[in-house]
């Protein structure tokens, strides 16, 4: 584990590198599918958040195009020059979890890494990048990783809090196996494959129902991942919850914890109540952090995670949490700020240790 | 300690259960296949009636999927939120370091032995129909 030297201001573990287009891809796909493209117009666009809505991007960090986030400088200038970061994790949020044929899904979940490989990592060596990978097979997600993994700039598999099956299901846990042995956290960000409703309930008709909803999907992963035993079967496996909105957890545990107790032998693997699970193997950003004003009531709410290792530092960029340029949500103990920037992402993320930029001497 | 004869043994044949009272204190001696246990009645969650509860075997997993099921009917399940507990030592299984039930010791005696002279512990022979039961509490 690297020791972050004086001048290292820390990693802001949630920010997204926009495709302004498909046609940024084509140069990343083999013949076939760059035609395939082209001949049917195939364009992505993010459902969860779809370019116009308020929270997709900032206004004042909105080009005139509307997008933001299409290029290295204005992402660093912003996220590391200005709020005051050393690293940033790129977590890209595009289509390619929707798309149903699997072998286009694969394909384009590579032109998206190689993408964000030469558009990005290769610009700027402050810049790192979490995996994304097709949940539409499992094989071509294990390749995927597997041919990422010898990049140390990537330190994270990027999944969505909605997608085909819970997480912890066991067709899966191959991706998992692979993600521990590259020492790469499973980054579990908000958003949906569309395969189901985004509410248990059927579809809601609005937006704010939409993303309100994906606290919901985040439950369901915590749940399905600690039952199912994955960390009993991935010991050192970590999983981050991106864009989560945080202060449900805390109440979710006591729910899922009072329950397990009475039907524990449905899941006999699991040596210790779930909240004990949760603090050894999630972690959270903190961008957003649903809460009231007040910022005390926000330090009570999450001294109920009864851990100092769980939040990670975000500033969600371009998405539109905050306004100013202090992502640290007012709430948070001033004292748990350089553990939060720090101390928390280089113990979540062993691989920035790899790929840390040079030391100042003696740091 | 006090040793308090609470039955006879013949009223607990296996695969039964008996609640009794020493010192006004309520206890559920279990027979379990000539084996006897004996546990506060009260659950140290909401104080549910462990005499109610279904006896279960121990599941147990060496990893996620792999069952192992042992000591049939020596874990009592509350009957209203389902906690369970070891009949052998009162320890929870979900919370076994701070979750348990009073287990009390429990002997069986010739029920000679508690009519004249002091008492004697002796090894326990289900045969013997009209032993004594006795509870140390």
């Amino acid at each position: 584990m690297a020791v972050a030297a004086k001048d290292f201001l820390g990693v802001d573990c949630d920010v997204h590198p926009t495709v302004p287009d498909i046609r940024v891809l084509l140069p990343y796909l083999d013949e076939h599918w760059r035609e395939t493209m082209i001949e049917r117009e195939v364009n992505l666009e993010s459902q969860s958040y779809p370019p116009n809505a308020p929270l997709s991007a900032r206004p004042d960090w909105r080009r005139t195009d509307g997008r933001a986030g299409t290029d290295v400088k204005q992402l660093t200038e912003i996220t590391l020059d200005r709020f005051g970061a050393s690293l940033a994790i790129l977590n890209c949020i595009y289509g390619v979890q929707l798309v149903m044929n699997e072998d286009m899904a694969t394909a384009l979940t590579r032109a998206l890494n190689d993408w964000i490989v030469k558009e990005w990592l290769d610009r700027d060596q402050r810049l790192r990048a979490s995996i994304v990978v097709p949940l539409q097979n499992v094989e071509r997600a294990v390749e995927e990783i597997e041919r990422r993994a010898g990049d140390p700039r990537f330190v994270q598999v990027l999944v969505l809090a909605m997608g085909e099956t819970p997480l912890g299901r066991r067709h899966l846990w191959p991706i998992w196996a692979a993600c521990e042995k590259h020492k790469l956290p499973i980054g579990i960000h908000a958003g949906s494959a569309y395969r189901h409703p985004v509410t248990s309930l059927g579809w809601p008709s609005t937006y704010v129902e939409d993303y309100s909803a994906q606290s919901l999907g985040f439950q369901g992963q915590v749940a399905s991942l600690i039952t199912e035993g994955v960390f009993q079967k991935f010991p050192t496996l970590k999983v981050v919850l991106i864009e989560s909105g945080v202060t449900w957890l805390p109440a979710f545990l006591w729910r899922l914890g009072k329950f397990w107790r009475g039907v524990r032998v449905e899941v006999p693997w699991l040596d210790r109540p779930p909240a004990e699970i949760m603090r050894d193997h999630f972690r959270l950003t903190v961008q957003p952090l649903d809460g009231p004003d007040d910022p005390i009531a926000i330090e009570r709410a999450l001294d109920h995670l009864h851990s100092d290792d769980v939040l990670l530092y975000a500033s969600d960029f371009p998405h539109w949490q905050f306004d100013g340029d202090l992502p640290m949500p007012a709430g948070i103990p001033a004292r748990l700020h350089a553990k939060i920037r720090i101390d928390n992402p280089l113990a979540t993320y062993p691989r920035l240790g790899l790929s840390a930029p040079q030391r100042t001497a003696g740091g | 300690m006090a040793r308090h004869v609470v039955a006879k043994l013949s009223e607990i044949p296996p695969g039964t259960r008996k609640l009794v009272e020493p010192a006004g204190r309520p206890v559920v001696v279990f027979n379990v296949g000539g084996r006897l246990f004996a546990l506060s009645n009260r659950c140290p969650h909401a104080g549910g009636s462990l005499f109610h509860g279904k006896l279960v075997g121990l599941l147990e997993a060496t990893e996620p999927g792999k069952y192992t099921y042992s000591r049939q009917s020596e874990i009592i399940r509350c009957p209203w939120h389902s906690w369970e507990f070891d009949l052998a030592t009162g320890m929870s299984r979900c919370d076994p370091k701070t979750v348990r039930v009073k287990a009390y010791p429990v002997d069986v005696e010739p029920g000679a032995n508690n009519v004249e002279g002091p008492p004697k512990v002796e090894t326990f022979e289900v045969s013997v129909k009209d032993d004594d039961v006795v509870v140390t509490i």
